[in-house]
């Protein structure tokens, strides 16, 4: 009775509600790159090249680790230990495999002439892609932990495993959904 | 290995269960007198996970940045003053950054005046009036004002606080480095700030500075999440946010405001770096040192100019709405009577942090920005003394009829709002992107700046400081050195900064390491020499302050009921020593809005108290 009072009024857990306002701390980050990124455009200067394909493929790559994730939080919910492992280890190795190929965009664009230095254009694909790609790795490192938690634990859906492994899936499909507004960012500012 | 496991499954189901039972804030509940992490010194006073240990922390570690920041500016205003004068005095403390000549007179080198004035704008804004104002009254008021055992997340909280100290500890040492701290303005403008060459403060010191810089961030964001958290989701039952005191009102907004804008100034770090690391051109271009081009092409330095101010506005009314809160309530308090206009006290709040966004180019009329954009941020900046002088309002009119009790705390209270005044009339001045042309980089913005934000901040935790002293430790600052120090500070505030309008009016400019070479400024040189005798003698009082405070922490006199100012609010329902945990028993639910005092023809009455029979409530 306690119990359902407090939770009618606290609607939202607290961590959660944490882990929402750093994402829009994250998101003020990116705002002022991209904000920075339009100013510095309409300075002229400002050298025109196509974005390699890679990056585009590879926003399929974490879309389906997305996926998979909530795929793995589905099957966890319902009391499959087998999916919610497998699925589990699935997005981990597509996250890895998200990084592994952003750098491989980094490769496509020094194989194009731009390079860091070469023009503030360039300069910015790579710092912001950079830095988004450092908020992935700290979702990979999250995920290690859940895999943790999934591998070493015995499987029981307890409150506060649940908490923990939607913590992750927010985060995790936070830095998806960063990755699709970046991309479309710089799909209209036409780089 | 399955030991191990089965005991950790044990643990959580036990606190599932506890979170089952009680809610999740209330895991302090089975050991609430002084938690089961808190068994030695080192978890009860450094690492501590205590919001009202971490206050202290906070208020402490700043009060020591205060004065180190403090003693900076009396050593660049003795050269102001005396230009001529010997500092060889100085030498066993500044070593070789004092020149002493063949007939002994020393002098300050000019780039170590440069690298004092930085430094001492850095330690103040972030270090002193950010984390030492809003980290100390935000971390000891928001769990005990709203009903919590703690924050959301102590664990966060005490890494805030850890996190502030390691910044500290870089920007320290920086200080003793054989180039100097950096020296190229609290703003870090490039180029100064990204050509490692600009000038010796520019290489490791620079470096240095930008670190610490981030690990503060890092500070204030754990922090602002927690305050936001807490303040969201752990009120205690009854707590209806319309019930809230304005202090926590205005801790929110603040935390809000931090966690949008400081962001964005580690965006503008990260370009900064790259362009002074892996030779990018975010804001460097074409620059010619000792007669060779630079590789940098086509960067904007104004694109810093952005970034920065667009944290640096926000930032100074981070600095400035806790000091609002604290006034506040404190008036409240010692006015014996409710906070006049208390909804548009928060609507004000919440315009002001609002429009704090949108003026940030106001500082950077003479940079080139184009005079149409101007407009709007002239338009916008003007628009924020609306809400200011609702608040200004408010204050003045709480006051009014009020039953005052002239102690340290309502005094600096009311100080504060003569402040916020004065400096607030010049603002209106120097919002006017005209009016700018003539006094942009005079000492008329040093004047305006320091009363506003400067003093009129110090002023806010000041008064904070003498009324939630007893809440802190137990016992009461001396009264009477609190009053002399008010009276004192208030007309050496207003002394040393008063004549620089003048100063400023007549186009003297900020920065300048001597004034007596120029004719023009010249007979100026009596005014900067009291300016300085100002400035050591009020600087002497909070040395008086800070022996005050720290006597008083031993010796001052006991506190012997728990609500001794006969306030509202919930902090005074807590035992007067109260462990981590804050309550022993259960939390107290709130009943009425805070601020009922000579309701019912009683003098307060406490929020816990229900309502009587067809009593309504303001608070919602």
């Amino acid at each position: 009775m306690l119990a359902n009072e407090r939770q009618g009024r606290n609607k939202i857990h607290p961590q959660k509600f944490a882990l929402w306002a750093a994402c829009a701390s994250i998101m003020m980050m990116f705002a002022a790159f991209t904000s920075a990124y339009i100013v510095r455009q309409a300075a002229g200067n400002w050298l025109e090249f196509r974005l390699p394909d890679i990056f585009f493929y590879n926003t399929a790559t974490i879309l389906l680790s997305s996926l998979a994730l909530q795929g793995a939080y589905q099957a966890f919910k319902a009391g499959k230990a087998a999916w919610y492992k497998g699925l589990m280890v699935l997005t981990f190795f597509l996250g890895l495999a998200f990084v592994v190929l952003q750098y491989e965009g980094w490769q496509a664009l020094t194989r194009i002439g731009v390079f860091l230095q070469t023009n503030p254009s360039g300069s910015f694909i790579y710092v912001i892609s950079g830095v988004h790609a450092a908020h992935v790795l700290g979702g990979v490192g999250a995920l290690v932990v859940a895999m943790m938690h999934a591998f070493l634990l015995p499987f029981k859906a307890t409150p506060r495993r649940k908490l923990r492994f939607e913590l992750v899936l927010t985060y995790w499909h936070f830095v998806g959904f960063l990755w699709l507004y970046l991309l479309g960012f710089f799909v209209l500012t036409g780089s | 290995m399955a030991s191990t496991a089965t005991t950790t499954t044990t643990k959580q189901y036990d606190e599932d269960l506890l979170i089952e039972e009680y809610g999740y804030d209330d895991h302090f509940h089975e050991h609430h007198h002084g938690d089961k992490y808190q068994s030695n010194f080192i978890t009860t006073y450094i690492f501590s996970q205590d919001h009202k240990i971490i206050a202290r922390q906070f208020l402490i570690t700043g009060m020591i940045w205060a004065f180190i920041g403090g003693a900076m500016s009396l050593i660049f205003r003795l050269q102001l003053g005396f230009p001529e004068e010997s500092l060889a005095w100085l030498k066993p403390i500044l070593g070789k950054w004092i020149t002493i000549n063949d007939a002994g007179v020393g002098t300050l080198a000019p780039e170590f005046y440069y690298a004092l004035v930085t430094m001492h704008g850095t330690i103040i804004v972030f270090f002193v009036l950010t984390a030492g104002l809003s980290g100390t009254f935000s971390n000891l008021l928001i769990p005990l004002q709203v009903g919590a055992r703690d924050m959301a997340s102590p664990f966060l909280n005490m890494l805030s606080y850890w996190f502030f100290f390691l910044a500290g500890i870089i920007m320290f040492y920086s200080l003793f480095l054989n180039t100097g701290p950096f020296s190229g303005g609290w703003t870090a403008y490039p180029p100064l700030s990204a050509l490692p060459q600009a000038s010796s403060g520019s290489g490791a010191g620079m470096t240095l500075w930008t670190l610490s810089l981030v690990f503060f961030v890092v500070s204030v964001l754990l922090g602002g999440i927690n305050y936001i958290t807490t303040v969201l989701n752990l009120r205690t039952k009854g707590m209806s946010m319309w019930r809230l005191p304005l202090t926590i009102w205005a801790f929110f907004v603040t935390a809000i405001l931090g966690l949008l804008s400081f962001p964005v100034l580690v965006s503008g770090f990260l370009l900064l770096m790259l362009d002074r690391g892996l030779g990018t051109s975010f804001y460097l271009n074409e620059i010619f040192v000792g007669g060779q081009a630079l590789d940098h092409v086509g960067g904007s330095p104004i694109l810093y100019q952005h970034l920065f101010w667009f944290l640096g506005h926000p930032e100074v009314y981070i600095i400035i709405l806790p000091a609002m809160g604290i006034v506040s309530e404190v008036l409240s308090v010692h006015a014996r009577k409710p906070i006049f206009g208390y909804k548009a006290m928060v609507y004000s709040i919440l315009a002001i942090a609002f429009l704090s966004f949108i003026v940030w180019a106001h500082h950077m009329f003479m940079s080139g920005v184009n005079p149409f954009i101007s407009n709007f941020f002239v338009i916008f900046t003007l628009i924020i003394a609306v809400p200011s002088a609702v608040k200004v309002f408010n204050w003045i009119a709480t006051l009014y009829g009020g039953n005052i009790r002239f102690n340290a705390a309502s005094l600096f209270g009311i100080g504060f709002v003569s402040l916020f005044i004065s400096g607030g009339l010049t603002g209106i001045f120097l919002g006017n992107s005209a009016i700018d042309i003539q006094l942009h980089d005079t000492y008329f913005v040093v004047a305006h700046f320091h009363i506003v934000m400067g003093v009129a901040a110090f002023f806010g935790m000041f008064a904070g400081i003498y009324h939630w002293y007893p809440k802190m430790f137990g016992r009461f600052m001396n009264d009477t050195l609190g009053k002399i120090h008010f009276w004192g500070t208030l007309v050496g505030a207003y002394a040393v900064f008063w004549p620089m309008h003048y100063l400023g009016m007549a186009g003297v400019p900020r920065r300048y390491y001597r004034f007596d070479n120029f004719d023009t400024f010249s007979h100026f040189a009596d005014m900067n020499m009291f300016i300085t005798v100002a400035a050591i003698l009020t600087f002497a009082l909070q040395v008086l302050f800070m022996v005050n405070f720290f006597y008083s922490i031993w010796y001052g006199r006991k506190m012997e009921s728990k609500n001794p100012w006969g306030a509202t609010t919930l902090e005074w329902t807590t035992p007067i020593h109260a462990g981590h945990g804050n309550w022993p028993g259960k939390i107290p639910a709130v009943q009425r809005w805070a601020y009922d005092y000579g309701k019912n023809g009683r003098e307060f009455i406490s929020q816990i108290e229900p309502l009587a029979e067809g009593e309504g409530d303001q608070g919602h």
